[in-house]
């Protein structure tokens, strides 16, 4: 690879040397993505590090290469790498999901839990256990990807009208979620108690006991999904500037949106399916990425590593701070996303009153 | 008949039950500063919404180089021909350089996102708006003029032989739309491109038009060189106006003067 400085735009172009693969990196966007990988890497090995039986880190990355000894190696690879994983996974998942959703609808409140998809997982999940009686992970799995997929398939119908426009999608999201959402309650409350307590569980959105089988499916979704994400990111951008001038540009404009959201869905229902809906990653992790990166445009991969480090450090923190309660990761998500979502807001509204 | 990249023939154009535009056919002269005016709902904007292939018609045909413009790929009709909307929307934060570099979309590909000739064409855009100075800046800080600059430069570096405008100089103040008509009379001139703008002034329109469409009711009225077809009469029968075509004393096209009416006589 060579690469040669630019003169009007920002950022170097990364050429192969005939030429055939040429892409721009902006600087910053690209070392806010490499100081987050490591931030990753580092968070990672602290999850696995501590808990009950603690590990050094040493001890972590060696077990991790194929070194450790035979306790150690139980602990690392069967009962918390999974786990990491999961977290990782999922809150990549979000992230990407988030960044997409909100490009697609140009509306930052246009994330997946406020337009109702994760109500719907959930209001599916809740079904399974409750109606159908069964526990098994697999089968909750499968009613919140069926939940999360018909909530989506319903929110597009309904907000279809030659095409589909953003703020269409998210009110009619909002008024679709609530149903949902109620649907879940009235379920709950006519539940068996423990029907219910395990119901209520999953809501909140939890990391506890995930380990390879949640884990297996989640990367080969996302191994698929992401791709296809990142190869439709020239399609998003041309979007962004409205839907005449990406037409006119040659972007196929509603079957491109179409795609997109139906990967943002996607994402969406098998993170969920994995961690029940956990709260917050998707609507702050892209908004939290631009930010940092100062960059104009969706900013897939800088918002799919934030919301795996949001996640995996939301995960850490919901494990240590009260190691006997075991707070759902959900929980956790929510508080910190929250705070620091409005943090950003409220220090950026004021430094615009005084410019 | 002049040589014609676009044309459109027994165009029939509806929004949902409306029909705006029935049986109309058109010919886009080659290398031409072609004007569209007539009064508001004509389907003067509806006409070159279904010329840039952003309406379907309901029947007739546009045709882009001897073939239906909707039965070409989409990103080949966008390398050839290059629509400038009424209100694009410029992303939240968006630099100069970053909005115009995205008019490069049509000639880029998946894993060749950027090229030399991508640059290049964004150099010269810039360069041709006068906003190379503003590469850096946010379009969201710009004057109004400066924005119509940028989003034209946009438009440029997509390098489309054929440009459409959509009311390029509404929302702007007098000076800035004599500079953006100045522009596209450079581009036809220096650079060879066949322009196609809906305007909504008659004095701007004839003043910088070589080839004039006056339409009203769907239909259009007279085409050709205004210093040739505009007169008061053909006025009165477009805008239902009372006015006097006099010699514009700068360029000596025709320059419409409406007739008093109630005005204070001095």
């Amino acid at each position: 690879m060579s690469a040669a400085t630019q003169r009007v735009l920002p950022g170097r172009v990364v050429r192969s040397p005939r030429g055939r693969i040429a892409l721009r990196v902006e600087r910053r966007p690209f070392v806010v993505g490499c100081v987050l990988a490591l931030l990753l890497a580092a968070l990672a090995i602290v999850g696995i590090a501590t808990g009950d039986y603690p590990l050094s880190p040493r001890e972590v990355v060696e077990t991790l290469l194929g070194g450790g000894d035979p306790s150690s190696e139980f602990i690392v690879e069967t009962l918390r790498l999974p786990r990491v994983v999961c977290a990782l996974l999922v809150g990549g998942a979000l992230g990407l999901a988030g960044a997409i959703f909100q490009s697609v609808t140009r509306n930052p409140l246009g994330s997946p839990e406020i337009v109702g998809f994760t109500w719907g997982s959930a209001a599916g999940a809740v079904i399974v256990i409750t109606v159908v009686g069964s526990n098994a992970g697999a089968a909750v799995s499968g009613g919140a990807v069926g939940g999360g997929l018909l909530t989506a398939l319903l929110v597009v119908g309904l907000a279809w009208r030659h095409g589909i426009q953003g703020y269409r999608l998210v009110l009619v999201g909002i008024g679709v979620g609530l149903v949902a959402r109620a649907l879940t309650e009235y379920l709950l409350t006519r539940a068996r108690v423990e029907d219910a307590t395990q119901a209520a569980i999953w809501i909140a959105g939890s990391l506890n006991g995930r380990g390879w089988e949640q884990a297996r499916p989640l990367a080969a979704a996302l191994a698929v999904l992401a791709p296809l994400a990142l190869a439709l990111g020239p399609t998003l951008r041309a979007l962004e500037l409205g839907d005449d001038a990406a037409r006119a540009l040659g972007a196929r404009v509603d079957g491109g949106r179409l795609a997109l959201i139906a990967i943002a869905v996607a994402l969406t229902a098998v993170a969920t399916a994995a961690a029940g809906p956990i709260a917050f990653v998707a609507l702050a992790a892209p908004q939290v990425a631009r930010r940092v990166t100062r960059a104009s445009g969706p900013g897939l991969i800088p918002a799919m590593l934030m919301g795996a480090l949001l996640l995996e450090a939301s995960d850490c923190a919901a494990q240590r701070v009260w190691p006997a309660q075991q707070l759902p990761v959900g929980i956790v998500t929510g508080a910190i996303g929250g705070c620091y979502l409005a943090w950003l807001l409220a220090s950026e509204w004021r430094g615009r009153r005084r410019a | 008949m002049t040589e014609a990249r676009l044309s459109g023939s027994g165009l029939r154009l509806a929004y949902d039950d409306r029909l705006v535009v029935d049986g109309l056919d058109v010919t886009i002269p080659d290398g031409s500063f072609t004007v569209v005016v007539g009064p508001n709902a004509c389907g003067k904007s509806t006409l070159l919404r279904a010329l840039a292939r952003m309406l379907k018609p309901r029947g007739g045909t546009v045709l882009l180089d001897g073939a239906d413009i909707r039965s070409q790929p989409a990103k080949a009709v966008a390398r050839r021909l290059g629509l400038l909307p009424q209100s694009p929307t410029a992303p939240d934060a968006i630099t100069v350089a970053d909005l115009v570099g995205r008019g490069r979309y049509p000639h880029q590909r998946l894993l060749r996102q950027w090229s030399p000739d991508d640059e290049r064409a964004v150099a010269e855009a810039l360069a041709a708006t006068g906003t190379t100075e503003l590469a850096e800046r946010a379009v969201d800080e710009l004057s109004g003029g400066q924005r119509q600059r940028v989003w034209l430069a946009m438009v440029l570096a997509q390098e489309t032989p054929l440009l459409l405008l959509d009311e390029p100089t509404t929302f702007l103040d007098v000076a800035h739309q004599i500079e953006v008509l100045d522009l596209c009379a450079d581009l036809r001139e220096r650079h060879g491109r066949t322009l196609v703008a809906v305007l909504h002034d008659l004095n701007h329109a004839c003043r910088y038009a070589t080839h004039l469409i006056a339409m009203r009711d769907g239909a259009i009225v007279a085409e050709g060189d205004p210093s040739e077809i505009v007169d008061a009469a053909l006025v009165e029968r477009v805008f239902g106006l009372a006015c006097r075509v006099v010699p514009d004393p700068e360029t000596g096209t025709p320059l419409v003067v409406p007739a008093a009416r109630r005005a204070r006589v001095s």
